[in-house]
């Protein structure tokens, strides 16, 4: 750092009044970024601490609520979240060698890609009202997963019965009892993934904005901080994702098969 | 400053940040940090007021062990009430929104923060969180206490839970705001020459409350989400009737909340350390221990949080290492109190009001400190865990110290803020009024708690009633105390006595620009060569007071 | 302070990157219908751990980044282990009074 007092020969338009330099902005920027994200960490984590807890102590109810989620749909959106994650750093890489058309279109792919998660999200959702696997007695048809959810078939969303035909000799009312305690499990999953998927949305929003931006040419090599935090922001939130895919719709699969 | 033969009175500048920019917009929309400073000190006073009122209630129904004035369910409003408002919406903003923000640029030697807007917006979440605490307390207020333990606020009180619930939550993003803010100033901003170790202590002390602001503030933030949900859609989570853990909900709320004690003392010890030093006319005794104290506390203050929970449930084993933990971070606090007394040693100790507050904190706060090592010992705690010794203790640390701090700094840095000082022999008077009144009030509380007086309770056994009364005759005391500072810093915005750059020939770079700092705070950015609390280096000043 | 603006990998290593993370979601997947008792859930978060660590060093560009941003990272972590871990060492020692 320089020991001469500030300079205001060149003023590039993007910077702001409080800082000296663009470089000090953007490194002040993007440590900002980085410090918000630890908080996001201690959010999420707070969560995951919690789900750790119940799924130690009640692990067969989790295995049955794990095992009635789509593990297809799961893998899919995993790997559509992972591509999401490419086209934003190849958005952030063509922001910095500035290729507008490159930032434009990444941007837009990592939109799409992020809308399809959300879609396949709401799909697995509305499969969940369907089954009557929404706790607590206030949203859908109220939470009941071994009384049969539909009077015109008594096996949907049923995990009770599911529990006694995996393993004929677990007595009807302990399959009862694990599925009544998957309202935890499916508790967790609808605050987790709805947390994860809240975050997207905002996500989303910020890519519009972005995306608004790049379209006029706002970025380049000398100014590309803000296409490089929606980046930071946009990966963390594929990585919460890659935590949880495996910890909500991998328990114990092996017992059950695809 | 160099010698001068002659006084010269000092004038107002012309141009400051007050007088900038005229009309509401400029003060709503407004980026300077200075300006943010006052618009937290107008809302914060606000809160301490409202705060003390419900305290008054409760000494005054205190007064007679049958509970005459309210009954049991109003009761438990009173104190939540002045739980969740003194904690959320005056000590934890205190001292880094309105004096942290006001310096914490100028100590750093840069123009602002290195976020003004997020600064502002940080303002305006706490007014948004304080909206919804005075929606919950027009409902009729809450009634779980300020820990709004569970299964009882998910699943039992008809209060208006989740208004309040929502009003913290928004709230704490104010105090992560206001962190992140001040941690990348800390470590992006800094003028050229102003190293780690040349930082003002006050500094030091607010960067490390703000890491526990970052990391700890989303910790609350999702357990009041989850108590929330418990609460709107009856899910088990909580409550063990439906499969729930009640234990869980206290693991979660302490690890933030024991974290937050130290967000609201360590800026508090941050003022004395500046005050101490500029009134020995000494450079501070220690300033690396000081200085990595407070990390240290910052640090440690994690992992000690179930030692309110010895009590709940939790495994002996854990509880161990939880209390010896809770030990531990006693030491660094410690390290601070033998400094600021070495610092005084043999120094030329001025009585002015600012080292009035600062000599009370470091009595009171060592009282405080020292009775919560007590609650840390498990054989102890199950005898006096949930009783006055209780709150005695945590009124110790919060108002023997931390508010005590709090009005140091308010008079220590009033010129510079104002350009204006308060008058002296008022405020040495209310400084005393707030000592004695203090110590009236909650002393009496540790032999209340000792014998067996549970906190929280509407009514008590009528041997307790004495130490009651005496109690609450020193709260009406203490409210003297906090009503007169009010009344004569008004008084000096108008017929105070003009301050000048520098009244208390104190050291550090907010002495060296005007009283009020122009908007930019410095009409030259200044370049850093001096090691921080160069008293006493032969210097003679005339003292322009 | 940092003298430029951080290095930052090419579209090849991106693309790099993203195949690994493929691979590893896919033997996520995959193991997890294997029975291998107690270790599923390590190996399956063990590569989550992996590919996370993937998208820090390169999607976000920290292998590039400052002593601080490190720093921050490390830090982030650390202090979810200390939440999680302190946690649940109260669970876990509950029933371990000698009768």
């Amino acid at each position: 750092m320089s020991t001469s007092q500030t300079t205001t020969t060149d003023h590039h338009p993007a910077l702001a009044h409080q800082f000296d330099s663009m470089e000090q902005q953007q490194d002040a920027s993007t440590f900002g970024m980085w410090v918000f994200l630890l908080t996001e960490i201690m959010m999420f984590g707070g969560l995951f601490t919690a789900y750790l807890i119940y799924r130690l102590k009640y692990y067969p109810a989790f295995v049955a609520g794990s095992t009635s989620i789509s593990v297809s749909w799961g893998f899919a959106n995993t790997l559509v979240l992972i591509g999401s994650s490419f086209t934003m750093a190849m958005a952030v890489w063509s922001a910095q060698t500035g290729r507008r058309k490159g930032q434009v279109w990444f941007l837009i792919g990592t939109m799409i890609l992020g809308a399809a998660f959300l879609g396949v999200k709401a799909k697995e959702y509305y499969d969940k009202w369907d089954e009557c696997h929404i706790p607590g007695h206030v949203i859908g048809k109220g939470f009941n997963t071994w009384g049969g959810c539909e009077v015109k078939n008594p096996k949907l969303g049923n995990i009770a019965d599911e529990i006694r035909e995996k393993d004929p000799k677990v007595p009807e009312v302990a399959a009862v009892q694990i599925a009544k305690q998957t309202e935890i499990f499916f508790s967790f999953y609808f605050a987790m993934t709805g947390l994860h998927a809240f975050h997207m949305v905002i996500g989303l929003g910020l890519l519009t904005w972005l995306l608004l931006r790049a379209k006029s040419g706002e970025f380049g090599p000398s100014y590309y901080t803000p296409v490089e935090l929606g980046g930071l922001y946009w990966h963390f939130v594929d990585i919460v994702w890659i935590f949880l895919f495996p910890l909500l719709y991998l328990i114990s699969r092996h017992q059950h098969g695809a | 400053m160099s010698s001068a033969t002659t006084i010269v009175k000092p004038v107002m500048p012309e141009r400051h940040y007050l007088n900038d920019n005229y009309g509401i917009r400029s003060w709503l929309l407004t980026k300077d940090h200075k300006r943010i400073a006052i618009l937290y000190l107008f809302s914060i006073t606000v809160f301490f007021f409202i705060g003390g009122l419900f305290a008054a209630l409760i000494r005054l129904h205190l007064l007679t062990p049958n509970g005459e004035l309210f009954q049991a369910d109003t009761y438990n409003r009173l104190f939540t009430m002045h739980g969740v408002n003194m904690i959320f919406f005056f000590l934890i903003p205190s001292v880094p929104a309105v004096i942290g923000n006001f310096l914490i640029p100028i100590m750093v030697g840069t123009k602002d923060l290195a976020f003004p807007k997020i600064n502002l917006l940080s303002w305006y979440l706490y007014i948004g969180g304080a909206t919804f605490s005075l929606i919950a307390l027009v409902s009729g207020g809450v009634d779980t206490g300020w820990t709004f333990y569970a299964p009882l606020s998910s699943g039992y009180v008809k209060s208006p839970v989740i208004v309040m619930a929502v009003g913290i939550l928004i709230v704490g993003f104010s105090s992560i705001f206001t962190g992140l803010n001040f941690i990348v100033t800390v470590h992006r901003m800094r003028a050229p020459g102003m190293t780690w170790g040349r930082l003002p202590l006050f500094v030091w002390a607010n960067y490390a409350a703000s890491l526990i602001m970052i990391l700890g503030t989303p910790v609350i933030a999702i357990t009041l989400i989850l108590l929330a949900l418990e609460r709107g859609f009856h899910i088990g989570i909580f409550d063990p009737k439906l499969g729930g853990d009640p234990v869980l909900f206290q693991h979660m709320f302490w690890f933030y909340s024991h974290p937050a004690v130290y967000i609201m003392i360590l800026p508090g010890m941050g003022v004395i350390s500046e005050i101490v030093t500029c009134f020995s006319r000494k450079r501070v005794f220690g300033y690396s221990f000081i200085a990595f104290s407070s990390i240290a506390i910052a640090v440690f203050g994690f992992v000690v949080w179930a030692h309110h929970m010895f009590v709940a449930g939790i495994s002996v084993y854990s509880a161990l290492v939880f209390s010896l933990l809770s030990y531990a971070v006693a030491i660094p606090s410690a390290v601070k109190v033998f400094n600021w007394t070495a610092t005084m040693y043999k120094g030329s100790v001025k009585m002015d009001t600012p080292m009035l507050y600062a000599m009370a904190f470091i009595g009171l706060f060592t009282i405080g400190g020292l009775t919560g090592l007590f609650l840390a010992a498990l054989g102890l705690d199950i005898h006096i865990h949930d009783t006055y010794f209780v709150v005695a203790h945590f009124h110790y640390v919060m108002v023997g110290g931390m508010v005590t701090a709090y009005l140091g700094g308010l008079h220590f840095w009033w010129p510079k803020m104002t350009g204006r000082m308060y008058p002296e022999a008022p405020a040495k008077l209310a400084a005393l009024i707030t000592f004695i009144g203090f110590n009236l009030t909650f002393f009496p509380q540790f032999i209340l708690g000792y014998m067996g007086m549970p906190r929280r309770y509407w009514a008590y056994p009528a041997e307790f009633q004495v130490l009651n009364v005496l109690s609450s005759a020193g709260a009406s005391v203490l409210a003297v105390g906090f009503i007169l500072p009010l009344l004569y810093f008004a008084w000096s915005l108008k017929y105070g006595e003009i301050a000048g750059d520098n009244p208390w020939q104190a050291t550090g770079l907010e002495w060296e620009t005007t009283s009020p700092p122009p908007t930019h705070n410095f009409h030259e950015i200044p370049i850093v060569t001096k090691e921080p609390y160069a008293y006493g280096e032969g210097e003679e000043v005339p003292v322009v007071h | 302070m940092s003298e430029q603006s951080h290095s930052h990998p090419s579209p090849g290593l991106y693309v790099v990157i993203l195949l690994a993370l493929v691979v590893g979601t896919c033997l996520t997947w995959g193991i997890a219908f294997k029975d291998l008792g107690i270790w599923n859930p390590v190996v399956a978060l063990t590569i989550a751990v992996i590919k996370a660590v993937l998208v820090i060093l390169f999607f976000m560009h920290v292998y590039y980044s400052n002593k601080l941003t490190k720093l921050t990272v490390a830090a982030g972590f650390f202090w979810l282990m200390i939440m999680i871990t302190m946690s649940l060492s109260d669970y876990l020692t509950r029933t371990f009074l000698p009768r």
